[in-house]
């Protein structure tokens, strides 16, 4: 019963936050809900990571995730995407720990990685939270 | 000019005032006087004197970079920039018929608008406030037009609201506002609200409630003259025998509250946000051309910068022509440094490990615009709306109409999203066909019978994509500006770090000149005193 009003307070504090930026309003850059490992990394990851996941290069480069021997342990894709890395920024607020657990263990059983061990809740437990206030 | 010898000069009373009551006096006083509140923006730097043969490189041909660049060439510095693009402005940009443009991953898009229109990938709106930018737009002869910000007839759409049908701006305003003083002067009635305010001041209130609502005598908000004529007539005021104009229904208040308005009503309430808001004829990209007009023999085009490493004799930058393959070393007394840290962080160098970890501690935003090229101007000729935003919940985040060339026939460019977030990342990790499907898709709840019909050809640009940013903005939040900001503005003996990023007025022009501007000053006072 603790939940309702905690939500709701969690919406208010996100319209309450002056913007900072030039951005385009609220309410609005909703994607369908990305569920599966797949959808996730199609969602979130490929804008930089690319389809291939190979990377990019341009002035820096964008890191390949494909046959890329850190998704060995679990706890190093779940550290940088829950907290961002360089230019990365973090998604422990913008991914559910369900979804964290999908796409960790997608990255880790394709694109060349054959990591079979599964993401367990530990690993994904610093995300699902609440936006970070910015200034 | 005598104004009068027994007038006080405004600095005078200020002081006097000052003396009696303090600053929070003084501060009150000049807020009064319409000073305080307004601008950063001390003036251009005056900058003199600069050491016989002193010189500076700067890196990157943006914004911050040329305008360091112009400032200290004035000052009497040698100056050289470097820049890795083939053209100067930075994310200050528009994208015209004819350019060609390749993202990371290699997608190259040709961009087929007809002459004259354009996209602005990046900056599109200056806040009439942003005063270091439009001193310098004036100074360098960039003419300026009216950004439409806020448009009470274009639409506002939430696929959770009124089935997924968009209403118009005006109508939600005026029936959130009317239900929500119809709410609060019951309230009131009912003795419901803990006040303080006296008999004479509730009544006050009440009778601002009825003139901002639109209620009726018995303070209800009904369907009337009165609510449409801030929500729209169902048929409006007109002349001779059928003149008379008859109201609207009101939307069901549920739904209103469902479709988020009041967040659009707050959105415009923002102080980057509100109106009046400026534009330059012609595109952005010409404020990025006005300031390469003062300061383009200074730029090396195709440099990518590949090593930063200073020490007791001056900085050296080793760079490489992206065009050509030849690297080069340059050599400099100075560096101001404007490379976005998602790119510097990637740079070697021999900067001091606390600076080097805030550089690393500064994610980018992202974001997405896509550029539409229509055949005619179907939301000014069929909609009557001219400029401004209509917004949705979904992906592309909102649609912008054209701020100019009204009632004009022939091929219009709107901006068909700018998405980000979720939906931003999306959108960019789609093909450039995918998202102008996409937006598309999306833009036609607005417009369904023209919006496919009328399309022409379009363009894109995902941030995360751009091979000179790899994203839109530097995103600091509490922690980090507490534990980073500090030691990333500081000078390093001879470096010292510029542009959006090394501001509080993050993502906006402004932001990287009031950067530019305080690095300089710095730079300035400590080559003086070497």
């Amino acid at each position: 019963m603790l939940k309702r009003p905690l939500l709701i307070a969690a919406a208010l504090c996100a319209l309450a936050t002056p913007a900072l930026a030039d951005e385009p309003g609220p309410g609005g850059s909703k994607p369908p809900v990305a569920r599966t490992g797949e959808e996730i990394y199609r969602t979130y990851c490929q804008a930089c990571h690319m389809a291939d996941a190979k990377g990019a290069v341009g002035a820096g480069s964008f890191p390949a995730l494909a046959n890329n021997p850190r998704l060995g342990t679990t706890g190093y894709a779940a550290y940088v995407i829950a907290n961002g890395r360089g230019g990365m920024p973090w998604f422990k607020d913008m991914l559910s720990k369900e979804q964290a657990q999908a796409l960790i263990g997608y990255l880790r059983t394709h694109f060349g990685n054959n990591y079979k061990e599964p993401v367990t809740a530990a690993d994904v437990e610093a995300f699902g939270q609440r936006p970070s206030s910015r200034f | 000019m005598d104004t009068g010898r027994q007038t006080p000069t405004r600095r005078q009373l200020l002081h006097a005032i000052g003396l009696m009551g303090g600053t929070a006096a003084v501060y009150q006083m000049m807020t009064t006087f319409g000073h305080a509140a307004e601008t950063r923006f001390p003036g251009p730097p005056k900058l003199e004197g600069a050491r016989n043969g002193a010189s500076v490189i700067v890196l990157g041909a943006g914004l911050a970079g040329m305008l360091a660049a112009y400032e200290l060439e004035k000052a009497g510095y040698k100056v050289q920039i470097l820049e890795f693009q083939n053209r100067a402005g930075g994310r200050n940009w528009s994208l015209y018929g004819g350019d060609k443009f390749t993202e990371m991953g290699g997608a190259t898009q040709n961009v087929g608008f007809a002459k004259g229109n354009y996209l602005n990938p990046g900056p599109w709106r200056i806040p009439h406030h942003h005063k270091t930018l439009l001193h310098y737009c004036k100074a360098f002869g960039v003419a300026l037009e009216p950004f439409i910000q806020f448009n009470h007839n274009a639409y506002v759409h939430n696929v959770d609201a009124f089935g997924g049908a968009p209403q118009r701006f005006r109508s939600l305003a005026a029936d959130f506002e009317g239900n929500i003083a119809e709410l609060l002067g019951k309230a009131i009635d009912q003795k419901a609200l803990d006040t303080k305010l006296t008999a004479e001041d509730t009544d006050r209130l009440k009778e601002a409630l009825r003139s901002w609502g639109m209620l009726d005598k018995d303070m209800r908000y009904v369907k009337g003259l009165g609510s449409s004529s801030h929500r729209g007539f169902e048929l409006p005021p007109g002349g001779g025998v059928n003149g008379a104009p008859k109201p609207s229904d009101l939307l069901p208040f549920d739904e209103v509250l469902k479709s988020g308005i009041a967040a659009n009503m707050a959105f415009f309430m923002n102080d980057e946000f509100q109106t009046t808001m400026f534009q330059p004829v012609g595109g952005m990209g010409k404020i990025g051309e006005g300031f390469a007009k003062q300061v383009g023999h200074l730029i090396t085009y195709n440099a990518k910068v590949t090593k930063l490493f200073q020490d007791k004799s001056g900085v050296s930058v080793t760079y490489t022509d992206t065009a050509k393959g030849a690297t080069t070393t340059a050599k400099a007394d100075f560096c101001v440094c404007t490379i976005p840290l998602t790119v510097l962080n990637q740079i070697e160098n021999n900067l001091p490990e606390k600076k080097q970890a805030a550089i690393a501690a500064v994610p980018y935003s992202n974001s997405v615009k896509i550029g539409l090229e229509m055949r005619r101007r179907f939301w000014e000729e069929d909609q009557d709306i001219y400029g401004g935003h209509s917004f949705t919940s979904q992906e592309i985040g909102l649609i912008s109409y054209p701020n100019n060339n009204f009632f004009q026939d022939g091929p219009a460019v709107l901006l068909g999203a700018f998405a980000n977030g979720p939906g931003g990342y999306r959108l960019a990790g789609m093909t450039p066909a995918e998202r102008i499907e996409a937006a598309l898709a999306q833009g036609s709840v607005f417009h369904p019978q023209q919006y496919r019909k009328e399309f022409l050809n379009g363009a894109s640009v995902a941030w995360n994509r751009v091979p000179w940013v790899m994203g839109c903005c530097a995103r600091w939040n509490e922690e980090t500006r507490a534990e980073h900001y500090q030691t990333l503005v500081a000078m390093d003996d001879r470096i010292v770090l510029a542009g959006e990023h090394a501001s509080y007025v993050g993502c906006w022009m402004e932001g990287s000149l009031l950067s530019s501007i305080d690095a300089i000053t710095r730079l300035h006072k400590r080559a003086l005193e070497a």
